[in-house]
C-alpha cells in the first residue's frame, strides 16, 4: 500500500498510481459489460471502455504514449467477443488520428472533443461490426449498431466526468 | 485547451528516439492487430487460449453478480405480487379448476400416447444432455451475439454442440474454455439454423436479425407461405441440431420471408442443457462462427 498512498504532506503521487489508474479503469470499463449478468438481446450498452479510453485521451494528451491502444485494446477484444486485433488495430488508429488532429489545431474544447470522440467512436463501432460479420450487407450492419452509436454519443460527457474524477482521484496529495 | 508540447522532443537524441519508436510500434501493431481480425476466419490458436484465460478470469465476478441479481430479481416478483393480490386469487382459483380438468384430460393422452409409442417402438432418440448450465452474461456492447455458459470442458462441453433451453432452442458452442463456454445465440445474424415448418414440413432458414428477433427466409423463393403464429422447428439437416428443437414462432410476415421470434428466450431461461452434437461429425466441419 506504500507505493499507493504518499507518506508524506504535499508529496506527490507516486509514479504507479500515475499509471495505474488510467490504465486498470480502461481495463475494468472494458471488463464490466462481461460481467454484467443480462443475455442482452441487441448491442445496447456504450462500448465502456473504448468511450472510457478516449475521455482519458482527449483530457491528458500527454497521458499516454501512442501505442497504449494495442494492448488496452487487446484487453478489450478478448472479452468484448470481437475478432481478435480489431479494437487493438482501430483504438491504436484512433490515436494516430487524434495525434494529428493535435498537431493541426491550435486549441480544442469540449465540444470539439466531444465531436472527435462522437466521430471516432462511431467509425469504430461501424468498422468493428464489418469485421466481426463480414458478409453482412450494409444495411443490416447499420441496424446492428445504429441505436448503440447513437447511446454512447450521448454517454460521452458522462464518461468525461467519470475520466475527470479519477484523474483528481489519481493526483490526490496529501 | 492548448496543443501538448509532448510532441517536441527538442535537442536530446533520446527522446527523439523514443518518440519515433512509439509512433512506429502503434502504426506495425495497429495495422498487424487489424490484419488478424480480419483474418480471423482462421482463428489463431494462441488468441483461443488468451480469450479462454481472459474469459475464466471474469468468470468468477459474472457468476457472483449472477447469483446476487437472480435473489434481487425474485425479491422484486414478490413485491409486486401483494398488490392486486386479491383479483390474482380470485382468477388463480379458476385457472386452477380449469387446468385440473385439463391435467386429467392430459394424462389419459399422456398414457394412451405411451402406449402407441411402445407399438410403434419409437425410441426417444439421444434426449439426453450431455450436462446442464446457465447462461452468465452476454456482452451488450458487442454486436456479435454471444453468451458464457456456466460450465465448460470439465462438463463435457465441446464446440458445436447445440445448446437448448425446456423452451426450445437457444445456440450452438462456439468453443469451450475450462470452466466456460461460449455460445453462439440464435439470435447472432452469423447464425443459421435450417428449420421446418412443424405443421407441414415446409423447410426455411433463420438467421438473426440483430434485433433479438428472427428472420426467416424458405427454399423456395417463389412464394411467401408463412402465416402469423406458425411454429418453426429445427429440421436436422447440416447435422448440427437435431431434428424436432422448437426454434420460433412466427410473428408477422415481410416481402421475402418472415419474422420470428424466439420460443426460448436467453434472458429470461434459468437452466440450458447443452445436447451431443447431432452427427458426429458436425463438430469437426463446424464453419466460422
Amino acid at each position: 500500500m506504500s507505493g499507493l498512498a504518499p507518506t508524506r504532506i504535499g508529496e506527490p503521487p507516486s509514479r504507479l498510481r500515475l499509471t495505474i489508474v488510467p490504465v486498470g479503469s480502461v481495463m475494468i470499463a472494458s471488463a464490466l459489460p462481461a460481467i454484467l449478468p443480462t443475455i442482452a438481446a441487441w448491442a445496447w450498452l456504450p462500448p465502456l471502455g473504448l468511450a472510457l479510453f478516449l475521455a482519458w485521451r482527449l483530457l491528458h494528451p500527454t497521458l499516454w504514449p501512442v501505442w497504449i491502444g494495442l494492448p488496452l485494446g487487446l484487453w478489450d477484444d478478448l472479452l468484448s467477443g470481437q475478432p481478435v486485433g480489431s479494437a487493438a488495430g482501430l483504438w491504436t488508429l484512433t490515436l494516430l488520428a487524434i495525434d494529428f488532429i493535435d498537431q493541426r489545431t491550435y486549441w480544442r474544447g469540449y465540444w470539439q472533443d466531444w465531436m472527435i470522440a462522437a466521430i471516432a467512436m462511431s467509425a469504430i463501432m461501424l468498422v468493428g461490426a464489418r469485421l466481426a460479420h463480414p458478409t453482412a450487407p450494409a444495411s443490416q450492419l447499420i441496424r446492428l449498431v445504429d441505436l448503440q452509436i447513437v447511446v454512447t454519443i450521448l454517454a460521452y460527457p458522462f464518461m468525461v466526468r467519470v475520466a475527470a474524477w479519477l484523474d483528481s482521484i489519481r493526483l490526490l496529495r496529501r | 485547451m492548448l496543443r501538448p508540447a509532448q510532441y517536441r522532443p527538442g535537442q536530446s537524441r533520446k527522446a527523439q528516439y523514443r518518440l519515433f519508436a512509439a509512433y512506429v510500434v502503434a502504426i506495425v501493431g495497429a495495422v498487424t492487430g487489424l490484419l488478424l481480425a480480419i483474418l480471423s476466419v482462421a482463428d489463431p490458436v494462441g488468441f483461443a487460449a488468451m480469450r479462454s484465460v481472459a474469459q475464466e478470469t471474469v468468470a468468477p465476478a459474472a457468476r457472483l453478480t449472477r447469483s446476487i441479481t437472480g435473489s434481487v430479481s425474485g425479491i422484486d416478483d414478490s413485491v409486486a405480487a401483494y398488490f392486486a393480490a386479491g383479483s390474482q386469487n380470485q382468477r388463480l382459483r379458476a385457472q386452477v379448476a380449469e387446468q385440473q380438468r385439463q391435467l386429467v384430460a392430459a394424462s389419459t393422452l399422456a398414457e394412451e400416447n405411451r402406449q402407441m409409442r411402445i407399438l410403434l417402438k419409437l425410441a426417444e432418440q439421444g434426449s439426453d444432455a450431455v450436462a446442464n448450465g446457465y447462461l452468465l452474461t452476454s456482452n451488450p456492447t458487442s454486436s456479435r451475439r454471444l453468451a458464457i455458459l456456466s460450465i465448460g470442458r470439465n462438463a463435457g462441453v465441446r464446440a458445436g454442440m447445440p445448446v437448448r433451453a425446456a423452451d426450445g432452442l437457444i445456440g450452438r458452442v462456439l468453443d469451450a474454455g475450462p470452466t466456460t463456454a461460449r455460445i453462439l445465440l440464435l439470435t447472432d445474424s452469423d447464425n443459421i439454423v435450417p428449420l421446418r415448418r412443424a405443421s407441414d414440413g415446409l423447410p426455411a432458414l433463420a438467421s438473426g436479425s440483430g434485433n433479438g428477433e428472427l428472420d426467416v427466409r424458405t427454399l423456395n423463393l417463389a412464394s411467401n407461405p408463412f402465416r402469423p403464429g406458425d411454429i418453426l422447428v429445427t429440421s436436422g439437416t447440416g447435422g448440427v441440431y437435431r431434428p424436432n428443437i422448437p426454434v420460433a414462432i412466427v410473428v408477422r410476415k415481410h416481402r421475402d420471408g418472415a419474422v420470428a421470434r424466439p420460443l426460448a428466450d436467453p434472458a429470461k431461461v434459468d437452466i440450458v442443457s447443452v445436447l451431443p452434437a447431432y452427427a458426429a461429425s458436425a463438430a469437426e466441419s463446424e464453419v466460422r462462427p
